[in-house]
């Protein structure tokens, strides 16, 4: 007996509530901000991997390859661009980051 | 019985660990935590019937990108305690956006529900009698495959733009410079001298770099 749609439906959409949760509550840290991210996209892999299954296509699974894609190169510059921010000013604090509106 | 049973425990096990990865007060651990949610979501992937992403899942997301926070969050030493302190000020806003966006979300999928010609749309059904691997590839190298090179060439932009933002030029370093290296003349370097018996020679000074060029 398959898992019906809507447990997995239930399960992605906490852990996006809980990811956007941790944006909001972790205003300065930016790695945590970065970590929640990663657990909304996972959500959001969760949804296709879901209806991929329910409804027997394939394109969802396909989908879902893409977004790993382009998930893993977004968190790959983000790091970039924190490793060298930290190396100028020595903090990753995110609200210092509005000193180089100028 | 057996699998919904697994399902309700890994979706326990993967929710608990995404509430500690953002209340988490060492962000270490928050990583390891967030290794486990990502195992947790494989585990899922599996139960849904994609065992190829599954594996994508475990191997490249905990082996490489979990692994990449990890780096970045032990390499720099940076004074997470005072990080945390806005936590309590900003807490109640995000669970008010969250129960807001949970809301919304679950009066959509209470008024979901699939069209009668759904099944018929359907654009690449699974085909019966290979793995889900088989299946992925030959989608993805013929109908998909602009698609496919595309987000490869992400990843290269992404590689190259990682490298040169954390590139530092050290001045001082010693390289090689090969415009340099080919325009170098003989007499830039070499100096024959005739030497008088039993007189010696005079050596002349040597060039500077900079007359050399």
């Amino acid at each position: 007996m398959p898992i019906p749609v809507s447990a997995y439906l239930l399960v992605s959409g906490l852990l996006l509530v809980i990811g956007v949760f941790g944006i909001f509550s972790n205003r300065k840290n930016i790695i945590v901000i970065m970590m929640s991210i990663e657990l909304i996209l996972l959500a959001a892999n969760l949804n296709f991997v879901a209806f991929s299954g329910a409804l027997h296509d394939m394109v969802g699974q396909v989908f879902t390859m893409f977004v790993l894609t382009v998930a893993a190169a977004e968190s790959a510059i983000g790091l970039a661009i924190l490793v060298i921010y930290f190396r100028n000013r020595g903090s990753i604090e995110v609200e210092d980051v509005t000193l180089m509106k100028g | 019985m057996i699998v919904q049973l697994v399902f309700a425990l890994v979706s326990l096990v993967l929710l608990a660990s995404a509430v500690t990865v953002v209340s988490a007060r060492n962000p270490v651990h928050a990583v390891l935590f967030l290794i486990l949610a990502f195992v947790s979501a494989s585990v899922l992937f599996l139960l849904a019937g994609a065992e190829f992403l599954a594996f994508i899942l475990a191997i490249v997301y905990v082996g490489a990108v979990a692994v990449l926070f990890l780096f970045v969050v032990m390499m720099l030493d940076v004074d997470f305690a005072a990080l945390k302190e806005g936590f309590q000020r900003y807490a109640p806003v995000g669970a008010l956006v969250g129960v807001v966006l949970f809301g919304e979300l679950g009066l959509v999928a209470l008024t979901w529900h699939s069209v009668a010609g759904a099944q018929a749309a359907i654009a690449y059904p699974m085909p019966a009698g290979t793995t889900n691997a088989v299946a992925l590839g030959s989608l993805l190298y013929t109908s998909y495959l602009p698609l496919f090179q595309l987000s490869g060439v992400i990843l290269l932009v992404a590689m190259i733009g990682a490298i040169v933002l954390t590139h530092r030029d050290r001045p001082r370093a010693k390289r090689q410079s090969l415009g340099r290296q080919h325009a170098r003349q003989p007499d830039n370097t070499l100096h024959l001298v005739k030497a008088e018996l039993g007189a010696g020679a005079a050596i002349p000074a040597a060039k500077t770099q900079k007359e050399t060029l």
